[in-house]
């Protein structure tokens, strides 16, 4: 237990280091989370303009027309 | 070479069979980073444990500077050759900048405290890299700021390009002007004055986060082509 108590002090420096650490998790968290939110939510759109226009989907699909 | 990649429906589908592996190797590098930064690493004799700070901010600076210059050069091939995937490429990357180079100026901040006595000081170092977080922030809001993305696109190119010449500002700002930002000890063109005891954890932080960096560049583009794709046929079956 003092082992882990010790370890968490990290040297009196527990106020600095663990909110850094903290806080980096927190970004890549949140860039994980809005990069992988807008590619489910642009599948979902590609889905329902796939959907709407089939007959068109073959051109549409044609390398470089897409961008 | 780039031509092959820079077809957007072909980008997709590579992207699409890559991105299970560059996932399964940050969570891997991750963990394995994160091992050797907490545990497996000695605290630095000068500073105590406040060195696992920079396995964190240190990575994140890289980045930070990589992918501006990434964005930087994806302008450029914009601009020249006009190519999408390029525009593309550079939006996909700007949230991912701002995002590292915030690691960058809070982890620094809470290290400065307890090494240099103070949170903040206005030397060329730390405000050039404050300069560059809004440089990033600039880029998103042109992007955005046309009913046409296109003119978006360009007037971000152009931002990216002519900030660019903050990028070296950063790296040597700590060789011209007095600073308490230590200078390199890594990046430098004889060996690396830093114990391998530190630059391995530092070392695999930094592949963590390149590789992460990587991954989600990848979701976001394919995320952006979704969009683009979308919208093209919307357009198309409105014809």
């Amino acid at each position: 237990m003092e082992v882990i108590i010790k370890y968490l002090d990290m040297g009196g420096h527990a106020a600095f280091v663990w909110p850094a650490l903290g806080i980096t998790a927190l970004v890549v968290l949140v860039m994980t989370v809005t990069s992988l939110r807008s590619l489910r939510t642009s599948e979902r759109a590609l889905r329902a303009a796939e959907k709407q226009a089939p007959q068109r989907r073959a051109r549409a699909q044609a390398p470089g027309t897409d961008a | 070479m780039f031509h092959r990649f820079a077809n957007p429906a072909r980008f997709s589908r590579i992207a699409t069979r890559i991105l299970p592996w560059s996932a399964a190797a940050t969570i891997a590098m991750f963990i394995i980073g994160i091992y050797y930064a907490l545990f497996a690493s000695p605290a630095d004799f000068q500073q105590g444990e406040t060195v696992r700070i920079m396995y964190v901010h240190v990575p994140s600076a890289w980045i930070s500077m990589a992918c501006y210059t990434f964005i930087a050069v994806m302008s450029a091939i914009a601009l020249i050759w006009k190519h999408p995937l390029a525009d593309i490429a550079a939006r996909s990357a700007a949230p991912l900048g701002v995002g590292f180079t915030l690691i960058v100026l809070i982890t620094g901040s809470l290290w400065g405290k307890p090494t240099w006595g103070t949170w903040w000081v206005w030397d060329a170092r730390l405000t050039s890299v404050l300069v560059l977080f809004f440089l990033y922030l600039g880029h998103i809001a042109l992007t955005n700021a046309f009913d046409n993305p296109q003119r978006g696109a360009r007037a971000a190119a152009v931002l990216a390009l002519v900030g660019f010449v903050n990028i070296p500002i950063i790296k040597f700002s700590v060789d011209w002007w007095n600073t308490l930002h230590q200078p390199a000890s890594v990046t430098r063109l004889d060996a690396p004055a830093i114990d391998p005891a530190i630059l391995t954890p530092l070392l695999l932080m930094a592949l963590a986060f390149t590789l992460y960096f990587f991954t989600m560049l990848l979701i976001r583009m394919r995320a952006d082509l979704n969009g683009a794709r979308a919208r093209a046929l919307r357009l198309s079956a409105a014809e």
